[in-house]
């Protein structure tokens, strides 16, 4: 076990993103910054599902319509207040319209069967999809545009408009990390891991298991509001297929599942791979085959390696001390 | 506001049709999620499967549809007992159905709808058969045949499904086995080998509903989708794994839907399922027909 | 002076299955209890109903002349009830320590407010292991456990919580004779530190041994409550459990 505490790896993480900002910054490629907020918007989506799914046990299938409320929430911000309002308050915004909506669900269906919650988060998607499609005033099934300044001036520095949403994605992933990491090893997290393995047996200790399960619903919801929020400036063109696009839906699970849910590590290394691995291949094949590789894996991965990658490296290093 | 008559009649008998569809597209459902507590959430993928293996026959062989789902049942059977066989020894068996037996089904459902994409493409599909055009009138209410035709078929499906699982041996086990695994044991069934034909049996009526589905309407991967909010509401909401209980709550819910498209427009309607569904869990989790 | 814990006439159903029909059962600070009955008799519905698991139907539960009714069962545990499951319910991804810490986080700094340190608690866990003999496996996990040991660690986790009342129930199914003695003398010394305990169990010398009193549940019925010699002297009772 490593001892690494809170502030020393927040500190690590700090760094990282510097480094990653420095390099990029020098880097300077449109197509990168595109490329990588994409991967920077998994890390969130993932780190974010696997709180609620990894963390407590309990499967969400609605990642999308999250995601989405964070999306649409900006959209309408931008109606109401008829300019650009600062995307950091948005993302705020985002994440309490997401949060909100997330406890909403699990207040209502959290008391019964688990597997209620799954359904409940799978119909979801559909419904919030036909308010969205049905509310003119968010452009309903046309769409809505948002035009994207060209370039924001921050601290008398002038940059491109892209490398600051990048920028700002970045910050939300690394807080959506160390939020994680720190949940995971506190007195919540031991909580977390009790209702993932015998409610009723956290209940007889004294774990009040409705409650944090809000939490965690809340939690997860509200950041994956947030990695929404930002997601019109970046597309420029907010249509309710590409928001409530079942990519979300299904990268958020495979990505846990495939790097390893017992951990905050393995939402990061199934994002990192199955994102980047994505974007090659949509410039190279369809995105459609692209999907299909994706629920693949799932599917190979929770039957061969149900602890995902991390868990097998995990093994595999057990392996190679023991003899 | 004045109603008219005829309108709201119209809108209740074209209910009364499309939930006796929707009772077939969850009868399987019922099975699966009521009676052996598996969340099979890629049924409808598997639905549509079966919808698009009609219009495949149907348009290359002329054989009509609900002929061809019938055809299809040992296949679609089999296809059940296999992922059965693959949940039972990944998950069940180890005891971790919540996250993973979860995620499983839901890789199969993105699976199953990716790869009808990339062999049919996203456009609507539709079949061909003497009943779809025509339609039978009885005073000013219509009843078209191509929601005639599946209601009548789906109602037979539903009554076949009733009959096997009260009046033989294999089907009262699967009620057994949804109520108590001992009891079954001392019957001297093999409780895993039961739950195998159950969920094959679940599967086999995607083969119907499928063809049903693509006789209502025209079809494309991801209708599917639109159904798993029904389902698991219907399922919900007529007591999970009752099948009387089913066919009441499909057909309030044929009726809700059909009333809401009438008045308020067709683009709402996939919301009343959701919207139902969350009521039921909220206020009556055991179901209409619950204690 | 009040009872510890009075249950007043409670009933349970589930369907048309009736578990509890309308049972009473009073328990004095101090006292230790046994209770038996046939399988399916209502002992662990009753357990469940006392601690919040099941919610009883009517009737009520008053613990420290407290009423328990609509309290979840962590709120239960909170105010000084705590049980042990009959089939035992590790908390499987994590260690022996760390399933005992559970109950320490979580009842035990509830109550008292965190007055641990760290090291505090690693050493209450390490206690709490040694009294039942696990404490060189305390960082093994629970699929490492024997049945046996599953027991005691089950036993461990509810004695963790600090309980004012400590229900065991079936703690010593399958074990050595030799093992039940030390069960039974930590019930005992538990029992003269003031926790009030409840036994279930089905080897009848082990509950004669332990018991001051006695009450035996037949078909959600209570059909017996008194000394030990005397209950299972009781005709009723020799008919309807201890005869054939």
């Amino acid at each position: 076990m490593t001892r690494v505490n809170t502030s020393k790896f927040s500190l690590i993480v700090l760094a990282v993103g510097v480094l990653v900002m420095a390099f990029a910054h020098w880097f300077n490629v449109d197509y990168l910054f595109f490329a990588s907020y994409t991967i920077l918007q998994f890390i969130v989506l993932a780190t974010a599902w696997n709180i609620l799914g990894g963390y407590c046990g309990y499967v969400n299938f609605g990642s999308a319509a999250f995601f989405a409320m964070g999306a649409y929430s900006s959209v309408f911000m931008h109606k109401f207040f008829e300019e650009a309002l600062p995307v950091p308050l948005l993302i705020v915004i985002g994440g309490i319209v997401s949060g909100i909506v997330g406890l909403g669900m699990g207040y209502l269906t959290l008391r019964l069967r688990g597997s209620f919650f799954a359904i409940a988060t799978l119909a979801l998607s559909v419904v919030l999809a036909t308010l969205v499609v049905n509310w003119d005033y968010v452009g309903g099934s046309r769409g809505a545009y948002i035009i994207r300044p060209e370039t924001i001036e921050i601290a008398g520095v002038t940059i491109n408009y892209i490398e600051y949403l990048f920028g700002l994605m970045l910050l939300l992933a690394m807080i959506a990390l160390i939020t994680a990491r720190t949940v995971e090893r506190s007195q919540l997290g031991f909580g977390f891991a009790t209702i993932r393995d015998d409610e009723m047996a956290a209940e007889a200790s004294g774990v009040p298991t409705l409650k944090l399960k809000l939490i965690a619903t809340t939690m997860s919801g509200a950041f994956m509001g947030m990695a929404g929020a930002p997601f019109p400036y970046y597309i420029g063109y907010l249509q309710p297929q590409s928001a409530f696009g079942l990519e979300y839906a299904v990268n958020s699970i495979a990505m846990p599942m495939i790097g390893g849910t017992t951990s905050w590590i393995g939402p990061l290394v199934g994002a990192i791979l199955l994102g980047s691995a994505q974007q090659y291949a949509t410039v190279t094949i369809s995105s459609a085959v692209n999907l299909l590789i994706v629920g693949l894996m799932l599917v190979a991965f929770v039957i061969i390696a149900p602890n995902g990658i991390v868990g097998l490296v995990q093994e595999r290093l057990r392996a190679w001390r023991k003899p | 506001m004045a109603i008219s008559l005829d309108l709201l009649l119209n809108a209740i008998v074209a209910g009364v049709l499309l939930g006796a569809f929707y009772a077939a597209v969850t009868a399987g459902i019922s099975i699966a999620f009521g009676m052996l507590d598996i969340v099979n959430i890629a049924h409808p993928a598997f639905v549509i499967l079966g919808s698009y293996l009609a219009y495949y026959i149907n348009i290359n062989f002329g054989v009509d549809p609900i002929l061809v789902s019938i055809l299809m049942l040992p296949f679609f059977y089999l296809l059940g007992n296999a992922v059965y066989q693959v949940y039972y020894l990944s998950f069940e068996k180890r005891g971790q159905e919540a996250l993973r037996g979860l995620a499983f089904f839901f890789g199969l459902l993105f699976v199953t709808e990716v790869s009808l994409i990339l062999v049919f493409g996203v456009d609507y599909r539709y079949v061909e058969a003497t009943y779809i055009g025509p339609s039978l009138r009885i005073g000013f209410v219509d009843f078209p045949l191509r929601m005639l035709v599946p209601c009548l078929a789906a109602l037979a499906l539903f009554a076949a499904i009733q009959l096997f699982i009260t009046r033989t041996f294999t089907g009262r086990a699967i009620m057994a086995v949804s109520q108590d695994q001992l009891a079954l044991q001392l019957m001297a069934a093999d409780p895993i080998r039961i739950k195998r034909i159950a969920f094959g049996i679940s599967i086999a009526t995607c083969a119907v509903a499928g063809a049903l589905l693509i006789i209502i309407q025209p079809v494309e991967p991801s209708v599917g989708r639109e159904y798993i909010g029904r389902v698991f509401a219907i399922c919900v909401l007529g007591g999970l794994g009752s099948m009387p209980g089913t066919l009441i709550a499909a057909m309030l819910l044929g009726i809700v839907e059909s009333l809401t498209a009438t008045f308020y427009g067709p683009s709402w309607a996939p919301a009343v399922a959701f919207g139902l569904l969350l009521l039921t869990l909220a206020f009556r989790p055991a179901g209409l027909l619950g204690r | 002076m009040t009872a510890l814990l009075h249950v007043d006439n409670i009933s349970k159903h589930f369907g048309g299955f009736v578990a509890l029909d309308g049972v009473d059962l009073s328990v004095e600070p101090g006292e230790r209890l046994g209770l038996i009955g046939p399988n399916g008799s209502g002992k662990s519905t009753l357990v469940n109903c006392i601690c919040g698991t099941l919610q009883n139907e009517s009737g009520s539960v008053r613990f420290e002349g407290q009423p328990m009714d609509g309290l979840a069962a962590h709120q239960r545990t909170h105010r000084g009830l705590s049980r042990s499951f009959q089939l035992p319910r590790p908390f499987h991804s994590m260690s022996l320590a760390d399933n005992l810490r559970i109950p320490l986080l979580y009842t035990v700094h509830a109550r008292k407010g965190p007055l641990r340190s760290a090291g505090d608690l690693d050493g209450r866990c390490h206690e709490l292991l040694e009294m039942v003999g696990l404490a060189n496996k305390s960082r093994q996990l629970p699929r490492d456990l024997t049945q046996v040991e599953m027991r005691k660690l089950e036993l461990a986790r509810a004695v963790a919580a600090e309980p004012k009342l400590l229900i065991a129930d079936e703690s010593m199914a399958g074990l050595s004779h030799s093992e039940i003695e030390d069960i039974l003398a930590l019930l005992v010394r538990l029992n003269e530190r003031g926790i009030t305990v409840i036994l279930i169990e089905h080897i009848m010398s082990a509950v004669m041994s332990f018991s001051q009193r006695l009450a035996v549940l037949v078909s959600g019925k209570k059909i017996a409550d008194g000394k030990p010699e005397d209950v299972v002297r009781n005709p009723e009772v020799v008919r309807a459990y201890l005869g054939q």
